[in-house]
């Protein structure tokens, strides 16, 4: 057998004897579902989803490609793909949520000294801590380098001042990365670095932003006369712009496979909901004006999985791609819940009380949420700017 | 199935791209064009094709052709599409060579193929009635009399129909109108006795024919394939050629979207490039975007025609209704882009527009695919 052969079968043998069988497919009906994303203040409704976290943080197999030296499976892309086989085999749940390991972990390796690597890869790896992440000012939406919270040089610590806003899940975080100025005089780009913040520092205090949807991923974050360690600095002093902008692609592609994902496996697509409210004419969508919206969405989709399948093929290459991804991927997903509420008729805009199916309440939430996907992490217009700019090299304004 | 092009192929695109910028750049149509020439293509360049191997591309070695695969065509004809490149490459060496060799006897195929390779004789798929193509609706008969079929019809837009020594033609053996079961195929050479053809003038400025049949007598032997055969093989030859087209229609896109952001570059208005207006620049952007999701789409059908595979009616569908959605898209925006000049003859843009329409139609347009992707995924 070869090792790769023998790795799946080792991998199999794990899975077999460590995952739950409440965190696989198949799970009773009635097992209580966590959204994990670790933590020290995670609570969860079923203990076998901390269990199941634990395991494979133990494993490093939440981020398998990062070395065993920082926590991580120390695996190779093949190792990676059999791995993820084998998890979608038996159905397993993702073990960990975590915008430390679709955002910071990448940038850490990347920018991060030594100590910074051992200290923060395995605690996020293990779900340990949970991370937020700083960038969004009151002031300083997609002109995001005009950003104004101060870190200011006190001989051996940093004192930051400042407040920042969007950042998703503040208030269940435990630390944050943020960008803030440290350079004042220095042209705008020039003068940002980015900081790692624990959030029990004395000062920092969070308070959450109620959406359109009712729901509150966001929160306004404060910082007041906040001492942060020097070591936390991660890069240069003033360089903390070039590795916001490479965090940022790392989190247009989550952006963008994530809505994408959550839409093409779902059951409650707009084909079902159009046949279930307008009816079926031997097998067609009975309204043809809607019918035909549908397909046309439908073949973008489908075209758009080919792209990203595409962009994998080709090693997934071309960081403005990921802008690409970003704005097609968001849009799409907006016009998606559009059709997904309009084939839905009245049922589609329900929004409590017990008339409605709890399927049909979360759509109206979940249409309303994406308004926000092509805003966050910068908007449409900011990724079709950066199309512009770095891929077909039009001239600046 | 990966959706990227292996080394051989990628050779190939690149041998496409630098014979066609070298030998039939845009001036190249605009010749054939202004000199009303019949043929509407060049038999020079033709044989300079055929002698790079390309009209033997998808035809097995033994009948004198290399069996490269659909990839393979599809790439060149994706780089001859960027100059608007004119030639029998896709009647004969797609649509031909596939026909026969799918369905022709071992005697057609010693009689045909190694001619088609070879560049001796040309082919054409005669095919559509109406103004729209509906391979299902086929008034064209063709009724056994002894030893032949005598064929009574009309077939119109036949693509290189004005040129082709031998025409594909589709006629109704058995049953109605729109019953897809009682089609055949019939190999007819193009001079037989009461075939009359006229030759279009079309405003892309290539070569198509109507074409009618009145008492053509046509000997069994030259049937291709079976008698009421029905229309799903037949389909087998068409999803082909809507790949290797909507590859070509690729190719166009890309170039006339190069050819505008070399203009927005280039073109200043206020002092400034006018490239550097958001205005513009977005629905750049947005283009961009779309002729990536064009890409993928036809990629993934050459691929899916590589590898035989069971989704290929639907893939083929994909990718000809999205490169005829992102060819509107590209051709009207690139003659926005430039302005007054753009809707000028002198200027080569318009060239695209005309073509980019003109291939939409042919095989089916959008809507067409819209709606057979749509019975096939059962929407």
């Amino acid at each position: 057998m070869s090792d790769l052969e023998n790795f799946r079968v080792e991998v199999k043998d794990w899975l077999d004897k460590n995952c739950p069988s409440t965190m696989r497919a198949g799970a009773p009906a009635d097992t209580p579902i966590d959204e994990v994303w670790g933590g020290r203040k995670a609570v969860y409704k079923n203990p076998d989803s901390k269990l199941w976290l634990d395991r494979m943080g133990e494993k490093g197999w939440t981020m398998p490609t990062v070395p065993k030296e920082y926590g991580g499976g120390g695996l190779n892309k093949e190792e990676v793909k059999i791995l993820n086989e084998e998890m979608f085999a038996i159905g397993a749940r993702a073990p960990l949520l975590s915008f430390g390991i679709w955002m910071l972990a990448p940038v850490l390796l990347e920018y991060g000294n030594e100590v910074q690597k051992r200290e923060h890869l395995p605690k996020i790896i293990k779900g340990e801590i949970r991370w937020c992440q700083g960038y969004s000012e009151p002031g300083s939406g997609s002109d995001l380098a005009s950003l104004a919270t101060k870190a200011e040089d006190m001989g051996d610590h940093f004192l930051v001042n400042g407040q920042k806003v969007w950042t998703s899940y503040a208030d269940k975080a435990d630390w944050i990365f943020a960008l803030v100025r440290t350079g004042p005089k220095e042209p705008k780009h020039n003068g940002i670095s980015f900081l790692l913040i624990d959030m029990e520092n004395p000062g920092v205090s969070t308070k959450p932003i109620t959406l359109i949807s009712g729901k509150s991923p966001f929160c306004e974050t404060f910082f007041d006369n906040v001492e942060v360690p020097k070591e936390n600095l991660v890069g240069e002093l003033n360089s903390g712009w070039t590795i916001a902008k490479k965090l940022l692609q790392h989190e247009r592609k989550f952006i963008s496979n994530f809505g994408l994902a959550a839409g093409m496996g779902s059951k409650k697509d707009v084909v079902s909901l159009a046949k279930k409210h307008f009816g079926e004419d031997e097998g067609k969508i009975s309204n043809p004006i809607f019918r035909s919206k549908v397909i046309d969405h439908k073949m973008k989709e489908h075209a758009f999985g080919l792209t990203l399948q595409r962009a994998a093929d080709e090693g997934g290459k071309a960081s403005a791609v990921a802008s690409m991804f970003k704005y097609y991927g968001t849009e799409h997903n907006k016009r998606r819940h559009e059709l997904m509420v309009a084939a839905s008729g009245v049922n589609g805009l329900a929004w409590d009380g017990n008339e409605f199916d709890d399927s049909e309440k979360n759509l109206t939430r979940a249409w309303l949420r994406t308004k926000g996907n092509s805003i966050e992490g910068g908007t449409s217009e900011v990724q079709l700017n950066v199309i512009s700019k770095r891929v077909l090299e039009l001239p600046s304004g | 199935m990966k959706l990227i092009l292996n080394e051989e192929q990628n050779y190939l695109k690149e041998t496409a791209l630098s014979f066609v910028s070298e030998k039939t750049p845009v001036s190249h149509l605009r010749g054939l064009r202004d000199s009303d020439d019949q043929l509407c293509w060049d038999k020079e360049i033709w044989s300079e094709m055929v002698k790079l191997g390309w009209s033997g591309i998808l035809i097995p070695e033994e009948y004198g052709g290399s069996n490269f695969g659909l990839t393979g065509m599809s790439v060149i004809l994706q780089e001859c599409g960027k100059t608007l490149t004119p030639s029998p490459l896709f009647a004969s060496g797609v649509l031909g060579a596939t026909a026969l060799t799918k369905f022709g006897s071992e005697k057609q195929k010693q009689k045909y193929l190694s001619k088609i390779a070879s560049g001796e004789l040309t082919t054409a798929l005669a095919i559509d009635e109406n103004s729209h193509h509906s391979p299902n609706i086929c008034e064209l008969k063709a009724i056994k009399d002894g030893s032949n079929y005598v064929l009574n019809g009309k077939k119109i837009f036949v693509v290189d129909g004005a040129s082709a020594d031998i025409i594909i033609v589709v006629a109704r053996t058995s049953g109605e109108d729109d019953d897809v079961g009682g089609l055949s195929m019939f190999l007819v050479e193009s001079d037989s006795s009461n075939l009359k053809k006229v030759k279009l003038d079309m405003a892309d400025s290539r070569n198509y024919a109507n074409i009618t049949f009145d008492n053509v007598y046509v000997d069994e032997t030259m049937i291709l394939g079976e008698i009421d055969m029905g229309l799903e093989p037949i389909n087998e030859i068409l999803d082909v050629g809507r790949i290797a087209l909507s590859a070509e229609m690729l190719g166009s896109c890309e170039k006339a979207f190069e050819i505008t952001i070399e203009y927005l570059k280039e073109r200043k208005q206020f002092g400034v490039p006018i490239g550097s207006f958001q205005a513009l620049q977005h629905r750049a952007a947005e283009m961009f975007c779309e002729i990536e999701l064009t890409k993928s789409a036809v990629m993934a059908a050459m691929q899916g025609a590589e590898e035989n595979s069971n989704d290929l009616q639907r893939l083929s569908s994909l990718a000809k209704s999205i490169v005829g959605e992102t060819s509107h898209l590209v051709s009207n925006e690139a003659v926005q882009m430039h302005g007054g000049i753009g809707v000028t003859d002198e200027y080569d843009i318009g060239f695209y527009l005309k073509r980019a329409r003109v291939a939409e139609t042919i095989l089916g347009n959008s809507t067409f695919h819209q709606e057979r992707y749509a019975n096939l995924t059962g929407f």
